[in-house]
């Protein structure tokens, strides 16, 4: 797929157009994480870096909270690992769409926007994934995730407390909207959400067990539930390929 | 804080960026191991209940006014709704309830 550069315009254009409803939806994620980053006690401005480094929600909200309970560098890379453990999965599901001859700084470039969101929009197009469509799909989507963390941050302190208290659901919101349309189709995949949620509370409320910080939990419940279901639900590989 | 936020930063950019670069530029060939496959599948489910769960009934003001964010995004999201309205959905119905609770 040497493709002309016409072409390229068009990949581009096309991935700037699935990136927007992306880029609006980041926009009130993100503003909630500049909100959070801000009170937990970081700048304007490492909030931002933040997240034009990490561009993952789930990661950078674990990680302030990592930053604010002063948890070790190594704690910080085990949460950061087994929450964003998934983008693996993504990362190879993706390995099998580009062309195999594709250069390796491509490669790299492509990496570095393997998020839920975009994953799904690259890996529904049709035949081999355009560089250039995950160029553009890719600088869409995180100038939202940057420029609603800047926002956040930035005017966190001027916006009611109501207001801030409803933003606060945003990101639960956006992964809700991640595991329930996959858990209607697939009733392994409810399964297995139900009792991670069952084992998160436990952890939560169950004395001594309590004891252990979120990150942590989190690192525990994934691997035990995921490895039960591995063995319990084994999946096939259309699974694998298709889900966001 | 104790540690250099800096540092906190990097070693967070780090970590996730090998995890989303490496098997793009490694992996050439399918995996093989349906154990590895169906572990795979599922980390992204269970990890993002396990976030949600029980974290959201703390993310408001009130355990009611998230709980009606909760219900909100489940409905949406079982109605397939996109991401922007699911999240907003659910920030809408806190923003509602607190002015009933608040």
């Amino acid at each position: 797929m040497r493709s002309n550069p016409s072409d390229s315009v068009k990949n581009f254009k096309e991935g700037v157009q699935a990136g927007i409803p992306i880029a609006l939806g980041y926009l009130a994620v993100s503003f909630a994480f500049g909100i959070q980053a801000v009170s937990s006690g970081l700048s304007v401005f490492q909030a931002t870096l933040i997240s034009l480094t990490n561009v993952t929600s789930a990661g950078q909200f674990a990680g302030i909270s990592v930053i604010a309970a002063a948890g070790s560098y190594i704690e910080m890379a085990g949460v950061q690992f087994i929450i964003n453990l998934r983008y693996m999965l993504m990362s190879t599901a993706l390995s099998q769409k580009i062309d195999p001859d594709l250069p390796v700084y491509k490669r790299l470039g492509i990496a570095f926007g393997v998020t839920d969101e975009i994953f799904a929009v690259s890996i529904m197009r049709k035949g081999v994934l355009a560089p250039a469509f995950s160029a553009g799909a890719i600088i869409t989507a995180v100038l939202g995730w940057v420029l609603g963390t800047f926002l956040g941050a930035f005017s966190g302190e001027i916006l009611s407390a109501a207001l801030i208290s409803a933003l606060g659901v945003a990101l639960y919101g956006m992964f809700v909207a991640i595991v329930v349309p996959p858990a209607r189709e697939n009733r392994n995949v409810a399964i297995a959400s139900l009792i991670a949620a069952g084992c998160s509370s436990l952890f939560y409320f169950a004395p001594v067990l309590k004891e252990i910080s979120s990150g942590t939990r989190i690192i525990i419940v994934t691997v035990a539930v995921s490895v039960l279901s591995a063995l319990l639900f084994p999946q096939g590989t259309e699974g694998a390929a298709n889900e966001g | 804080m104790k540690g250099n936020v800096y540092i906190y930063i990097l070693v967070m950019a780090l970590v996730t960026y090998i995890i989303r670069a490496l098997p793009l530029t490694v992996i050439r060939k399918e995996i093989k191991s349906p154990f590895i496959k169906s572990f795979l599948y599922y980390v992204p489910y269970v990890t993002l209940s396990a976030m949600t769960v029980p974290a959201i009934f703390t993310a408001t003001r009130s355990v009611y006014s998230a709980a009606a964010g909760f219900i909100a995004a489940l409905v949406l999201a079982f109605l397939r709704k996109g991401l922007l309205t699911v999240a907003a959905g659910a920030c809408l119905a806190v923003f509602i309830a607190e002015l009933f609770l608040i």
